[in-house]
């Protein structure tokens, strides 16, 4: 299943999170095999997510999404309470915001399709961090540099599964081929809907200009309240309408400055006076 | 405790042996449980994303990167200044004088940037590769071809009153003409690099973004012209008039503009008031002092235009710290990114919650 670096597939995460049981293994695991720095104990007071976000010393993140209770009768305890968990994680998107916006080339594609930041060569210019449309990204102020998932590349490259998936209990978070995993979301989906859960749907905003991420999420319900956007677009499409506004005001500029000098007397004589 | 609670009111009797019947009647009493008004349970729904935690991550400039836009704006219309001043001839001063400023900028531009970098040891990785899709690389590439022209330019300056020798003046010449060619660019790519990013309020604006730079960065290349002894000039006053006006133009087109959502940052809060001040400054008060200074004598003139000046360059600034303040309140708006509509006055989120939860029916499992 996992790759070699001789058969170069596009690997993929399929994240499932009708099976996640919220036990935190994937960011423990994850913390310590990319020997992550700690980032405190903050209790977020929302759910018993107190992660909060992916960021540069989160690259796993197992969210809490718990749905509107029932009113209880009578003050009672509540009725009914959804209680869903989905382990977040970098989407290693097919057209990546951030890999197009690094200005040295210190965000590459690696042969197995992950979006990998070289650490040795971010300069820690934070370009990135706004270009990622899932703000996965971030500069880690004390170091300097950006940080994120780097789809377990070292593990990857010498044929084995990422940390997170080999730590997963109840393979939640699926590793394989991108291929594959695309037809299996679709089984799952489909096996989900005739076992009752309706609201269950496939994450992969292939039809954006993102064009798809190899890290697909299966979710109940509204993929909004896990924090997943539904139309996330990769920044370059702005870059046409920007460039040729600035070749609009750079016309303007010399335009202007021209009209203004050939519209304004010589200054010559009184110039050389004053050098 | 409000002793209005505590007084018996027909409502709240017949409220109490409504609950008693029920119980009677039924023995149980359906209602809803206690819920403290204005402190709903944390809930995660599609009309509260994830618990109204932001999905972007906000921007991680420091002060540098606003001053860096600003100094750049006027470095890079400085050096086109200096050279059409030049080339057509009407203001050699003006074009010795602006091809100092434009090389101080580009200097002042490269130390900004660099010392907001994580790590400044390492800028040169930027010029390790060019990537036309970054407007990040682009500009690198931009600055370090401007600071290099617009150095040679100023040097060449120097020289020339030294060993006033032909190759001397053509070097001078020619590196004066490609500092004039990357000022144009860098004068207004910072709004592209903003633009073309992921912040709703900046890539909202991009068709706008260069040129608001560009005019800004105009008027304060003007202004700083200006102020270095070149008050007196006709054609900069004319040209100040000008970018002022277009100042003018754009903050009423982002004022009267009616899409409030995404670019509610420029007009409420603290970077809707720094974008607002700054647009007046850049805008509607320099073009009338300009109006004015051109109507008057000269001493009069004279002191009009220092305050124009002045102000100018303070509204540039402004403007630039108003569109990344305003870029870091979009960041934080997780409503936008999730296109989850913003609640209407009258409905309060306690409402929300006691409406019934659309939660799918569980069939027995078919297998």
């Amino acid at each position: 299943m996992a790759s070699t670096p001789f058969e170069q597939k596009t690997t993929a995460f399929l994240t499932d999170s009708t099976l996640c049981i919220g036990c935190k293994a994937c960011e423990v695991a994850c913390k310590e095999w990319n020997q992550l720095p700690d980032d405190g104990m903050n209790w977020s007071g929302l759910s018993y997510d107190n992660t909060g976000a992916v960021g540069h010393s989160s690259w796993r993140h197992v969210k809490f999404v718990e749905g509107k209770p029932e009113p209880g009768f009578g003050g009672n305890a509540a009725k009914s309470l959804s209680w869903e968990f989905s382990s977040d994680v970098c989407k290693h998107c097919e057209n990546a915001g951030c890999l197009e916006a690094c200005p040295t080339g210190s965000l590459v594609r690696m042969e197995f399709g992950a979006v990998y930041l070289q650490p040795d060569i971010c300069n820690g210019c934070s370009y990135c961090v706004v270009a990622c449309p899932f703000g996965v990204v971030q500069r880690n102020e004390k170091d300097g540099r950006a940080f994120k998932c780097t789809f377990c590349s070292d593990r990857q490259r010498v044929g084995l599964q990422p940390a997170c998936a080999k730590a997963c209990p109840t393979e939640s978070i699926k590793f394989g081929t991108l291929d594959q995993l695309r037809v299996d979301a679709v089984e799952r989906v489909e096996r989900l809907h005739s076992q009752g859960m309706e609201d269950a749907q496939l994450y992969d905003p292939r039809d954006t200009s993102v064009q798809g991420i190899h890290s697909m999420f299966i979710v109940r319900g509204d993929p909004r309240q896990y924090n997943l956007p539904p139309k996330p677009e990769v920044p370059t499409i702005y870059l046409k309408d920007g460039w040729r506004a600035s070749a609009l005001a750079a016309g303007l500029l010399v335009a202007a400055t021209l009209a203004a000098f050939v519209a304004s007397p010589r200054r010559q004589a009184r110039s050389m006076a004053r050098r | 405790m409000s002793s209005e609670t505590n007084i018996p009111r027909p409502a709240t009797e017949s409220r109490l042996l409504q609950i008693r019947s029920e119980a009677e009647r039924h023995g149980r009493v359906q209602a809803a449980g206690v819920q403290p008004a204005g402190a709903p349970f944390p809930i995660a729904s599609p009309q509260t994303g994830y618990y109204g935690l932001p999905l972007l991550k906000e921007p991680q400039w420091s002060w540098e990167v606003p001053v860096y836009f600003f100094v750049g704006g006027a470095a890079g219309s400085a050096a086109v200044i200096g050279a059409v001043a030049h080339w057509t001839g009407r203001d050699e001063p003006l074009a010795r004088d602006a091809r100092f400023v434009a090389a101080g900028g580009a200097l002042l531009s490269s130390a900004l940037l660099v010392s907001d970098l994580g790590r400044p040891e390492r800028f040169l990785n930027m010029l390790r590769v060019f990537k036309p899709q970054s407007a990040m690389s682009v500009g690198a590439w931009i600055l370090a071809s401007f600071g290099t022209f617009s150095g040679a330019a100023a040097l060449a300056e120097i020289v020339s009153t030294r060993i006033d020798v032909p190759p001397v003046r053509i070097l001078g010449e020619a590196a004066q003409a490609l500092s004039a060619i990357f000022g144009m660019p860098f004068s207004n790519y910072t709004g592209v690099l903003i633009g073309a990013t992921a912040i709703p309020v900046w890539n909202h604006n991009i068709k706008t973004l260069p040129i608001h730079f560009g005019m800004s960065g105009l008027n304060c290349g003007v202004s700083i012209l200006e102020l270095v002894g070149h008050e007196r000039s006709r054609a900069l006053n004319l040209l100040g008039g000008c970018a002022a006006a277009m100042e003018t133009y754009e903050g009423y087109h982002v004022e009267m503009r009616r899409d409030p959502v995404i670019n509610e940052p420029l007009k409420r809060g603290v970077s809707g008031w720094i974008t607002r001040t700054g647009g007046v400054l850049s805008g509607p008060v320099p073009l009338a002092l300009r109006l004015a200074a051109a109507l008057t004598s000269d001493s009069t003139s004279r002191r009009l235009r220092r305050m124009a000046a002045w102000i100018s360059i303070a509204g540039s600034l402004l403007t630039r710290i108003g569109w990344i303040r305003a870029g870091h309140a979009s960041a934080r708006d997780w409503r936008i990114p999730l296109d989850i509509p913003r609640p209407s006055r009258g409905s309060s989120e306690v409402i929300e919650l006691q409406s019934k939860p659309e939660l799918p029916q569980l069939k027995r499992n078919v297998r």
